[in-house]
């Protein structure tokens, strides 16, 4: 006879935790991983401003017409502390952005919270609200950093082209090209973006009748085929931005030396 | 003829698993094998079954601790002479063998409302534009074989929250309804009143295990949140919202 309620751990002592034999554990333990070493690095990173005087500091994240990507735009009111870091007033926008990005969302709760750490794989909490009640209700906040993302990518634009001249003149160096590439794989990451595709037309249940029809359908089918590549997106561009302030600190502190078309840089 | 080395449930919640070896010829999906088994050594064994073609959603089980369909699991995805291990939806209560109880599922569908189709225009027709209805066709290819309900965590590792929470196949019809062209639900009956979407934690496993490839997570779950984050969430709509009713 069937039985009226399913009783979850006379099932797992009948089941066991999972009867997967493939590899389940490899992808939460990399994404996992890589995302811990992420947080590191742009924790450290952030916090290291360089040496000098408060008269004549020496910038270790900017060096020429670069500017690390952590630091863009640079705000550094003359009250703010030397030791006090100016990232501080740019990585909260895409923190919150990656933090409460749907792909993000996935990977952390798996590698992270275990909930569940793989597809029928049994989920170690004993209870479970997901994001219903505090504090995971705030991922609804994704709106939020959605827009605040939609001002820095052009930002961040503004800084790679600014990587092109120095001093007045126009030049083209490795460290442009990082920047560049760091705007343009941003850009890819955030035209995915779930709530982005879902506002310029994902909430149209008439296409076809909408204001504006042809350029937003356009619009949405285009970040349809981004969103489709979310995940990938996501990964390259958070890569790429650890890289892009990694290539900018390592020529600030001359361990290695940028080739460009500027002669006296 | 090669052999399989077959292990299923048997017998109900006081039941064990048994092991069979049972042969098999090429071009055969575990379905048959269960069949042959069914035929030459255990009678008695439950198994749910129909079309045999990956269109009825009937024979779904856990293969290998993996929700699968078992008439679309090829023998060949397994090394000759390994352990296939063949298990119920461990989701739903068990009846008997490999056959689950899914009245569950029968009692959500209950629960979300029909489209409700407007009115139609003089000629007696409704017309729909074919990139209206394009996204909610991906919806109406599930076969409901109910292995997204049965492997996602909210249903399967947390029954206390099955009262609140519909689950992926019903936010599928859900988004189904909701974003008709043509249907005239109050958003309160659909969007807001959500079922549950707030529990789900878009950890994918429905996308992955769906027969059909529909995109639960990303073409039904997620936009139906952020139709509900245009309703709460979302800062520039409420400004909108408030300079209207200033106006009115």
């Amino acid at each position: 006879m069937a039985s009226n309620t399913v009783n979850t751990d006379a099932l797992e002592a009948r089941y066991g935790l999972t009867h997967r034999k493939d590899r389940w554990w490899a992808e939460p333990l990399i994404t996992g991983s890589g995302l811990f070493l992420f947080v590191i690095y742009s924790t450290i990173s952030a916090m290291l401003l360089g040496g000098g005087s408060a008269e004549a500091p020496i910038l270790a994240y900017e060096s020429g017409p670069y500017l690390s990507p952590f630091f863009e735009p640079l705000i550094h009111p003359g009250w703010l502390p030397i030791w006090l870091s100016p990232a501080l007033f740019i990585l909260w926008a895409p923190l919150g952005f990656r933090t409460t990005c749907y792909y993000y969302r996935k990977t952390y709760y798996r590698s992270y919270f275990l909930s569940p750490p793989g597809c029928a794989i049994r989920e170690p909490a004993s209870s479970y609200s997901g994001e219903s009640t505090f504090p995971l209700i705030i991922q609804n906040l994704h709106r939020w950093f959605m827009y605040v993302a939609l001002i820095f990518v052009p930002i961040l634009f503004y800084g790679a082209i600014r990587s092109f001249w120095l001093d007045g003149e126009f030049g083209i160096g490795i460290g442009s090209i990082i920047l560049t590439l760091n705007a343009g794989f941003l850009t890819m990451y955030l035209v995915g973006c779930h709530s982005l595709r879902h506002w310029v037309a994902g909430g149209l249940n008439q296409f076809s009748k909408s204001r504006y029809r042809r350029i937003r359908y356009w619009l949405w089918e285009l970040f349809t085929i981004a969103n489709e590549k979310h995940r990938r997106w996501a990964w390259i561009s958070l890569i790429w931005v650890g890289l892009s302030d990694l290539y900018v600190r390592l020529v600030a502190n001359g361990a290695i030396t940028d080739f460009n078309t500027w002669p006296n840089f | 003829m090669p052999s399989a080395n077959i292990t299923i449930w048997r017998g109900d919640d006081d039941g064990q698993y048994e092991k069979y070896e049972v042969e098999y010829q090429d071009g055969m999906v575990v379905l048959d094998v269960i069949h042959q088994l069914q035929a030459t050594q255990a009678g008695d064994l439950a198994v749910r079954w129909n079309c045999k073609a990956g269109k009825c959603g009937s024979c779904s089980a856990e293969i290998n601790g993996q929700p699968k369909l078992q008439c679309m699991t090829r023998m060949t995805e397994f090394e000759e002479g390994e352990e296939i291990k063949v298990a119920p939806l461990k989701a739903f209560p068990l009846i008997k063998d490999l056959v689950t109880d899914v009245t569950y599922n029968y009692d959500k569908a209950k629960t979300i409302p029909f489209v409700d189709l407007v009115q139609p225009e003089e000629n007696d027709v409704r017309r729909m534009a074919q990139i209206d209805i394009e996204r909610v066709q991906e919806f109406h290819k599930c076969i409901e074989c109910y292995m997204c309900q049965d492997v996602c965590h909210v249903i399967r590792d947390h029954p206390e929250n099955q009262d609140n929470f519909a689950g992926p196949r019903f936010f599928v019809q859900l988004a189904s309804v909701a974003m008709h062209p043509l249907d005239q639900n109050a958003k309160a009956d659909t969007v807001s009143h959500g079922f549950g979407l707030e529990y789900c934690n878009i950890t994918k496993c429905c996308t992955e295990v769906c027969p059909e490839g529909i995109k639960i997570t990303d073409n039904a779950i997620i936009p139906m949140k952020e139709r509900r984050a245009d309703e709460l969430y979302d800062p520039l709509r409420a400004l909108g919202r408030f300079i209207n009713n200033l106006k009115k």
